[in-house]
C-alpha cells in the first residue's frame, strides 16, 4: 500500500500551499499519495488546475470548516 | 505545452517583487522555461543573506507580511530550485551596484547581458515589474 503523505500548508498564502506540495513531491514515490491542507481558498482552486497540468491525479478536494482538503497520486 | 516566460525585475517594492516572484515560481514548477532577469533597484534585494523588507507601495504590502504570505525572495529561490528558473542579475546592475556575484544569492546565475537576454526571451512571453 502506497504511503499517505499529509501536507499542513494551513496559515499560508498563494502560491505558499502549491510549493510546500511541490517540495515534498519531490521525494514522494510514483503512485504515492498525498494530501494538502490549506487555508487560502485560492490554492483550494490553482493546485487541481496544477496538477491537471503537469500530470498528476487529483483524487478529491473538499472543504471543512475553513480548511481545504486536496487529495492527490503522483503519476510521474 | 512548456512555454517560454522572461521576466525583468526592476522594481524594488514589495508588491511587485511578490507579483513577480508568484509568476516565476508557478511558472517554474509548471514545466515552462523561466528566466528573470534582476535590474534596478530589484537587484539590492538580492544580497546574498539579504533580510530587510523591501519598502512597500501600499497597503496591501503591509498585509503581505502580516498575514504570512511567502516572502518573494524565498519565491524567487523555489522557482531556481524546484523549477529550474534561471534567475540572472543584470551585469549593468552588478557593475552600478558595485557588488560582485559572489555577493548574491548562491541560488543566482550569472550576471546576463541585456542583449543575451533579449535574445533568449525572443519569441516566449515577457513580464515587467
Amino acid at each position: 500500500m502506497a504511503e499517505k503523505i499529509v501536507v499542513d500548508a494551513r496559515g499560508s498564502f498563494c502560491p505558499g500551499p502549491l510549493m510546500e506540495l511541490i517540495a515534498r513531491l519531490k521525494f514522494a514515490q510514483v503512485g504515492d499519495e498525498l494530501e494538502v491542507l490549506s487555508t487560502d481558498r485560492g490554492s483550494a482552486n490553482d493546485i487541481p488546475e496544477w496538477l491537471n497540468k503537469v500530470g498528476h491525479q487529483l483524487l478529491g478536494a473538499r472543504e471543512e470548516n475553513g480548511v481545504w482538503r486536496i487529495a492527490l497520486k503522483k503519476m510521474k | 505545452m512548456s512555454k517560454k516566460i522572461s521576466i525583468i525585475v526592476v522594481s524594488g517594492m514589495r508588491e511587485r517583487l511578490q507579483m513577480a516572484g508568484m509568476v516565476a515560481s508557478i511558472g517554474a514548477v509548471s514545466g515552462d522555461a523561466v528566466t528573470v532577469f534582476l535590474s534596478m533597484n530589484a537587484l539590492q534585494h538580492f544580497r546574498r543573506g539579504a533580510v530587510e523588507p523591501a519598502p512597500v507601495e501600499g497597503a496591501f504590502g503591509k498585509l503581505l507580511e502580516s498575514k504570512g504570505a511567502p516572502p518573494f525572495r524565498h519565491l524567487f529561490q523555489s522557482a531556481a530550485e524546484l523549477g529550474d528558473a534561471k534567475i540572472h542579475p543584470c551585469s549593468m546592475a552588478v557593475d552600478v551596484l558595485g557588488v560582485e556575484p559572489a555577493d548574491l544569492e548562491p541560488w543566482l546565475d550569472e550576471p546576463m547581458g541585456l542583449t543575451r537576454f533579449l535574445s533568449e526571451a525572443h519569441g516566449g512571453q515577457v513580464w515587467s515589474f
